[in-house]
């Protein structure tokens, strides 16, 4: 263990991290970043919620924030695709850089083509299984008829549910169990070919067995999309994150490799909850 | 893909985007709705506005004694409200009089004492008894409320024809037979709204009194009701406001007489009933502004009764049927 | 207090008023089943393919029937729905996906001033903005008809839209649609069941509204062509018909009577019953 300053307040701790290189850009990450996070403030009306988080989510690598709850990680992945504008009264300052591009400035429907969501509670359309997965690539008028088939099929295999569901595409939705419901979103958020996947503690509302499953996804599905997951489940992140960021009372703690923050935790407020000590 | 190389390309990029979004389906889509509700309050304020104009003669003409005055002769030019005004409030009163102990009565017996599938199912019908044209209960009141009445009524006069209300002779289409009618048709309101009043009641405050000991009888009436009785008041005067406005029963069994009697066994007239007879065939212009400011006298009366009514119900947590 | 419990004047007051409650929801449920039967009794038999096909002939002779009042009915009631609804459910959408609370709740108060006026004075209304101008119209008729029926779609709609879960329109927006794709594409599908049902209920409640079709649509023997003319309406035709003093009038009164309660009655138990039936795609 890194000798390790006394026990501090987190925002002692959080000054500290700044004055440290800044924590969510890491060394040794190769090509630039797929989203980079600047300085971000977020406020919910008069009250602030993020507290200037810098990070860096790398292309093609799983990316998760742990910390206890109403620490801000699921505010913050709504930044991301600016889902928080449906809630009246939310402030954003500061900028967030998709391949270079601020997304506070994109048309809002376009940026959220291309960074999807999974939340929390599954929540497929009273639709049928066929066209809750063809929605997307409907109304961004992706594919033909014809190929759309080919495009719904695609998504349900690498969401794993293919096999499952695919004597029954005309059911509705509502069929299926919880977990497979949540492949269904999964897949359904892959059919628009989204370069980033935000899921907001995905397996919260499942049982153990559909929550391995999605977990297994998730190796695959980074091999074409980066991942950024929330979760309230450190095992999980350890499992499944190359990097890792814990979050707390709004601010970003501290940003790195997974192993780093698990095994070597830089700053004591990390390794308390890492071991359990609050949270 | 970077956009921001030069500042001045930043900002046409910026400029166009946002037309764009103007003229984008999502604008355009909320302003269509946004017009269609406002549209909604254009149509009431155009209503209202009709309806002050049009009566502007008649108003100019008779002033307030429009109001006072009991002799209605269109062909003499002579217009006096009162007969109308009487007969709807008496017809209105009667149908109070007999609709509220049997509506509250039958509330109670659904909401306290009916099991749940028992006590929905017959509110599922009265609520449909709600649903029937006003002319079909004119045709029943005609071919056969009436002829029941007539046979009925010598037995009340022997009984109670001391009393003006039940003097003079009966033909009967009259005030009472009226009254009658409307009180089944409103009846379904009183009940349907004091049903939803009742069981929104707190539990405790049922299982207090008969913890007591008080009998199921005397926990409702006692306990359950008064606490409710802001939100039966209401289901009254939403019953009050369908009675004033109500026109077909009431023209075809009121005898469309425009006297006032003291007797309920008289024939009378009401507003609704009037406009309905006159308005088509009316002989001046004069005779549809007159008719019109009845229009008008309506409006006023039941804008308000119905606003009391949501209000009251509203304040005992009930919810207003529509 | 006696030793045995409550007096025998308390029970007794309890069993007698209980009973009686009893006995007045019985009578009210009763009055709907005589209601029905009368109608049936005495105009179902009255009805034959002349009611549905000939039109009305002179007065004072015996037969003929009420096509022209039926088809008068079918065309107020178009006009009527293509005006309130669409203005209706437009401005529900408003109001339960767009708009501020201060302002929705000035539009829900005077929709329910607009749905308190009595018929007879929207028929006013009606004759004033119409018939001044074009006559005495089929025009006229939709057009009361039809602002009768703004404030119940507006209000359904408003309700069932706002019973949709904000999840599913997040999972749209989440996937890049915009707002008004949304509501089109999600939100509308998902309430469909109770829009359809509020639009059905709605309309059976304006097909047996007569007071205003007095002074608008007005009447009329024979066909009505087009829009502008005068037409007959059934509720209308069962008025003219009743207070007249032919029995054979009488007798189609009662048929049309009857007709018009069973259209009213089966729409009405349709429409409540698709509601409670539940969404085909029920979330478990």
């Amino acid at each position: 263990m890194n000798p390790v300053t006394p026990k501090m307040s987190p925002d002692a701790v959080a000054k500290d991290i700044q004055n440290l290189a800044e924590p969510g850009k890491t060394a040794g990450a190769g090509p630039a970043p797929k989203l980079r996070s600047t300085k971000l403030n977020f406020y919910y009306s008069a009250f602030q919620a993020l507290h200037e988080i810098s990070l860096d989510v790398h292309t093609k690598k799983v990316t998760a924030f742990i910390g206890p709850s109403g620490c801000g990680k699921s505010t913050f992945l709504r930044t991301l695709n600016r889902m928080n504008e449906t809630i009246k009264g939310t402030r954003v300052e500061g900028e967030i850089l998709l391949d270079n591009e601020n997304i506070l400035e994109m048309e809002v429907s376009h940026l959220r083509r291309r960074v999807g969501m999974v939340f929390q509670r599954p929540n497929p359309f009273p639709k049928s299984i066929f066209d809750n997965v063809a929605y997307g690539p409907r109304i961004n008028g992706m594919a033909s008829r014809s190929g759309m088939a080919e495009r719904v099929e695609k998504s349900l295999r690498r969401a794993a549910l293919w096999e499952e569901v695919k004597d029954k595409l005309h059911k509705s939705a509502f069929d299926l169990s919880g977990g497979q419901q949540q492949r269904l979103c999964i897949a359904r958020a892959l059919a628009v070919d989204p370069e980033v996947l935000l899921l907001d503690e995905p397996c919260s509302a499942l049982d153990p067995i559909a929550t391995a499953k999605i977990e297994e996804l998730l190796f695959q599905i980074k091999d074409n999309c980066t991942v950024v997951i929330v979760t309230h489940n450190m095992q999980q992140a350890a499992r499944v994150a190359d990097y890792t960021g814990f979050f707390l009372l709004g601010k970003l703690i501290e940003f790195d490799n997974t192993e780093v923050i698990f095994k070597t935790p830089k700053v004591k407020a990390t390794e308390d909850y890492i071991t359990g000590r609050f949270g | 893909m970077a956009t921001a190389t030069f500042p001045q390309a930043a900002r046409l990029s910026r400029r166009a985007s946002l037309l764009r979004r103007a003229l984008s389906g999502d604008s355009l889509a909320q302003l269509i709705v946004f017009l269609a509700a406002t549209a909604i309050l254009a149509l009431t304020a155009l209503l209202v506005w009709e309806l002050w104009s049009h009566s502007g003669p008649s108003r100019a003409k008779f002033g307030w004694d429009f109001l006072r005055t009991s002799t209605w002769d269109p062909v003499a030019g002579e217009f006096g409200a009162l007969p109308f005004i009487y007969g709807t409030v008496v017809t209105s009163l009667v149908a109070l009089l007999i609709a509220i102990p049997f509506g509250v009565g039958a509330a109670i017996f659904l909401a306290e004492l009916a099991p749940p599938k028992l006590s929905d199912a017959m509110t599922f019908l009265i609520e449909l008894l709600a649903a029937v044209p006003s002319v079909i209960f004119g045709l029943i009141g005609i071919f056969v409320l009436v002829p029941m009445l007539t046979k009925i009524v010598p037995g009340l006069k022997d009984a109670l024809g001391f009393l003006p209300v039940f003097a003079g002779p009966f033909y009967g289409v009259s005030l009472l037979s009226a009254g009658v009618v409307l009180s089944v048709m409103v009846a379904p309101f009183i009940i349907s709204v004091s049903r939803e009043v009742l069981l929104a009641v707190p539990r405790d405050l049922r299982e207090a009194a008969l913890a007591l000991g008080a009998t199921r009888w005397e926990s409702t009436w006692d306990i359950v009701v008064p606490f409710a009785r802001r939100g039966i008041m209401g289901s009254v005067f939403l019953a009050l406001a369908r009675a004033l406005g109500e026109t077909m029963a009431v023209t075809m069994v009121v005898g469309n007489t425009p006297k006032i009697a003291a007797s309920l066994l008289a024939p009378g007239y009401s507003i609704a009933a009037v406009i309905a007879n006159e308005f088509a065939e009316a002989t001046s212009d004069i005779h549809i502004s007159t008719l019109i400011e009845l229009g008008l006298v309506l409006f006023g009366v039941t804008i308000v009764l119905n606003a009391a009514a949501r209000l009251l119900i509203l304040a005992t947590g009930g919810k207003v049927s529509q | 207090m006696t030793a045995g419990g409550l007096s025998f004047r308390r029970k007794a007051v309890n069993a007698f008023m209980l009973g009686l409650t009893g006995v007045f929801t019985v009578l009210a449920v009763g009055i709907l089943f005589f209601v029905l039967g009368y109608l049936f009794v005495q105009g179902g038999f009255s009805l034959n393919w002349d009611f549905f096909t000939k039109l009305p002939v002179p007065v004072g002779e015996a037969g003929g029937g009420m096509a022209n009042a039926l088809l008068g009915s079918a065309k107020v009631l178009l006009l009527a729905t293509s005006i309130g609804v669409p203005i209706g459910f437009l401005a529900g959408i408003y109001l339960a996906e767009y708009s501020g609370a201060a302002y929705a709740s000035v539009i829900r108060f005077v929709t329910d001033l607009l749905n308190g006026v009595p018929s007879i004075v929207i028929g006013i209304f009606a004759y004033s903005i119409i018939v001044l101008k074009f006559g005495f119209s089929t025009l006229a008729g939709g057009v009361a008809l039809g602002v009768m029926m703004i404030p119940i779609a507006l209000r359904s709609t408003e309700e069932f839209l706002k019973s949709v879960p904000v999840s599913l329109r997040e999972g749209a927006m989440a996937l890049g649609a915009t707002k008004s794709r949304t509501i089109a594409t999600v939100v509308v599908p998902a309430a469909i069941r109770g829009l359809i049902s509020g639009m059905m209920l709605n309309l059976a409640r304006v097909a047996g509204e007569t007071a205003p079709l007095l002074f608008t649509a007005l009447g009329n023997q024979f066909w009505s062509p087009g829009w502008r003319q005068p037409t007959a309406t059934l509720p209308s035709m069962i008025y003219e018909y009743a207070k007249a003093p032919y029995e054979d009038w009488h007798r189609q009164a009662w048929a049309a009577g009857f007709t018009l309660l069973a259209l009213v009655l089966l729409v009405n138990i349709t429409a409540r019953s698709i509601i409670s039936g539940g969404l085909s795609h029920k979330p478990r």
